[in-house]
């Protein structure tokens, strides 16, 4: 549960700008979707968010504090691929988080505390439907099972923010609905703030409470390395709370493989947020 | 007519095809040996099975000074240098290897290193080994170490480095400090590695410890081998080397087993 913002942050490689000129604020338990076209640094600026990269410019704050520069507990995280462990079972995956937090040296427990963990875990794994897999290894499981054992093993931790890189770009159009379902339920459970980038705008449109489109503002080629990508719509599509009619919405969409897009259309503010 | 690639053979016919090879080749043995033998009966190049087996149940016996069971403290003392040799590589291999892979500064700073040290040819530092570490177990030893560590170290740090970063990035996210990832992360998924570059050590590793063997010993299946050579003694030497051929195959046998008990995730992923 926490508040992220982004003050003037720039980005650049060498010569190359990358993202220029972000300006963004997340506000505590926000499920924000970020959209646009491919090299527009979506990705880079998630990485800033975890601490895998740093801004050549201005400042990211995250409860006012400034973010730390690496990977911490605090920011929880799912890729798209290699987000589980592959040598951990489903139950060991989410165990893991735990056991690194209570036993700095052997990362593993044992006896009551160890129970204690599984029972916790378990009761997770049961909640994303996991409950019969424990044992498997992720190699056993499909692309959506992974996925969600993914979203279990981040969210064990009790992160302030989620971070999602297109976690659900290669899953099938059904089973991305039912996994939605899943995330929209653990995210209203836990109250953590999301950020996710997606390729997909049904998705962003009806998962987030607010969408922030980059893109680049300048494309010819000679202006292509001196100007950056930035965000250049941030659209609040509903409120935290507003959320009953779209859990609705979502298990409408369930098994349908190519719901209609002008769902969209009839939403409440989309227009009129737009800034 | 199938095309003679999608002919794959039968269970009980697999074994069938495997054994004729060594069928074939024991018997061009025996015309061999018997072609030879009609021409000259004392010859001893190609001794024939009965010899062989006399000349193992003579190693069986008790020796007559020494009281001891030449076979097998020849085996008992081979084995010994070879298990430590091993286990000092496995254990330098492990440390550097993941070590290397995963901590850059480490990696700057020895990676050049071991790529220097793996292309220094093991046998023409023997005479250095013999002269710095004495003629007994010690330099026998550390030819080995010399010859299996810097391609294990080379192998698991390549291994390690591979690692996916969503990986080690994700183990942060849980909270993980560098020695956890080491621990929970990266020495379980390079310990399946370092089994498979093990089983392709051991023909090198046994390649050391013979020619260590051969030239300063005065006990070992290598030493065995180089000191009958002197009388010819082919009944001897060809049942040292078929032993000495089994117990790398049964080390190699037992590795892979070992592999798919303690590691099963490695052996699912390669099926599918």
């Amino acid at each position: 549960m926490s508040a992220i913002s982004i003050r003037k942050v720039w980005v650049e490689y060498g010569e190359q700008i990358v993202l220029e000129r972000l300006d963004l604020d997340i506000a505590s338990g926000d499920f924000v979707a970020i959209v646009g076209p491919s090299g527009c640094g979506k990705t880079t600026f998630l990485r800033l968010l975890l601490g895998q990269e740093r801004p050549t410019r201005g400042t990211l704050l995250l409860d006012g504090a400034p973010l730390p520069d690496e990977p911490g507990p605090d920011r929880g995280v799912v890729f798209q691929r290699y987000s589980v462990f592959p040598h951990l079972t489903v139950l060991g995956n989410v165990l893991l988080g735990g056991e690194l937090q209570a036993a700095p040296l052997l990362a593993r427990l044992f006896g009551t505390a160890r129970r204690r963990q599984v029972e916790a875990a378990s009761a997770l794994l049961a909640e994303v439907g996991l409950g019969e897999h424990l044992h498997k290894y992720p190699s056993q499981l499909s692309g959506g099972m992974q996925q969600r054992l993914a979203l279990a093993q981040a969210l064990i931790m009790r992160p302030k923010v989620l971070l999602l890189d297109e976690p659900f770009g290669a899953l099938d159009p059904g089973i991305r609905a039912e996994i939605h379902v899943v995330l929209r339920r653990l995210w209203k459970e836990t109250g953590v703030t999301v950020v996710m980038v997606t390729h997909d705008l049904r998705e962003a449109f009806s998962l987030g409470t607010r969408v922030v489109v980059f893109d680049r503002l300048k494309r010819r080629n000679e202006e292509r390395t001196r100007y950056g990508a930035t965000i250049t719509q941030n659209i609040e599509v509903r409120k935290r709370d507003a959320q009953t009619a779209l859990d609705a919405d979502i298990q409408n969409q369930l098994g349908r493989d190519d719901p209609a897009l002008e769902e969209l259309s009839g939403r409440d503010d989309l227009a009129s947020a737009q800034q | 007519m199938r095309r003679l690639m999608n002919i794959a053979p039968q269970r009980g016919s697999r074994w069938l095809l495997a054994l004729l090879p060594f069928l074939l080749l024991a018997m061009i043995y025996a015309v061999a040996s018997a072609d030879r033998r009609a021409a000259n009966p004392g010859d001893k190049v190609l001794p024939p099975v009965s010899a062989m087996v006399d000349a193992v149940q003579r190693a069986l016996q008790p020796d007559r000074r020494s009281g001891e069971r030449v076979f097998w403290s020849d085996t008992a003392i081979s084995l010994k240098r070879l298990g430590v040799g091993l286990g000092v590589s496995v254990a330098i291999g492990l440390a550097f290897g993941l070590a290397i892979g995963l901590l850059p500064v480490v990696g700057a700073t020895f990676s050049p290193l071991m790529a220097v040290l793996s292309m220094v040819p093991p046998m023409a530092i023997l005479p250095i080994l013999f002269i710095a570490f004495g003629l007994d177990e010690l330099s026998k030893v550390v030819l080995i170490v010399i010859g299996v560590a810097p391609a294990l170290v080379r192998d698991l740090a390549l291994k390690v480095g591979q690692l996916p970063t969503e990986q080690l990035i994700k183990a942060q996210t849980l909270g993980a400090s560098t020695w956890q990832v080491m621990l929970r992360v990266a020495l379980p998924q390079a310990m399946p590695r370092l089994i498979e570059s093990l089983r392709l050590m051991l023909g090198p590793a046994f390649l050391f410890l013979i020619s260590a063997e051969a030239i300063s010993a005065d006990a070992g299946l290598g030493y065995r081998i180089f000191l009958v050579r002197r009388y010819l003694a082919m009944d001897t030497i060809l049942p040292y080397v078929a032993w000495i051929t089994l117990l790398a195959y049964l080390a190699d046998v037992a590795l892979v087993q070992l592999s798919k008990r303690a590691f099963p995730w490695a052996h699912l992923e390669r099926r599918a």
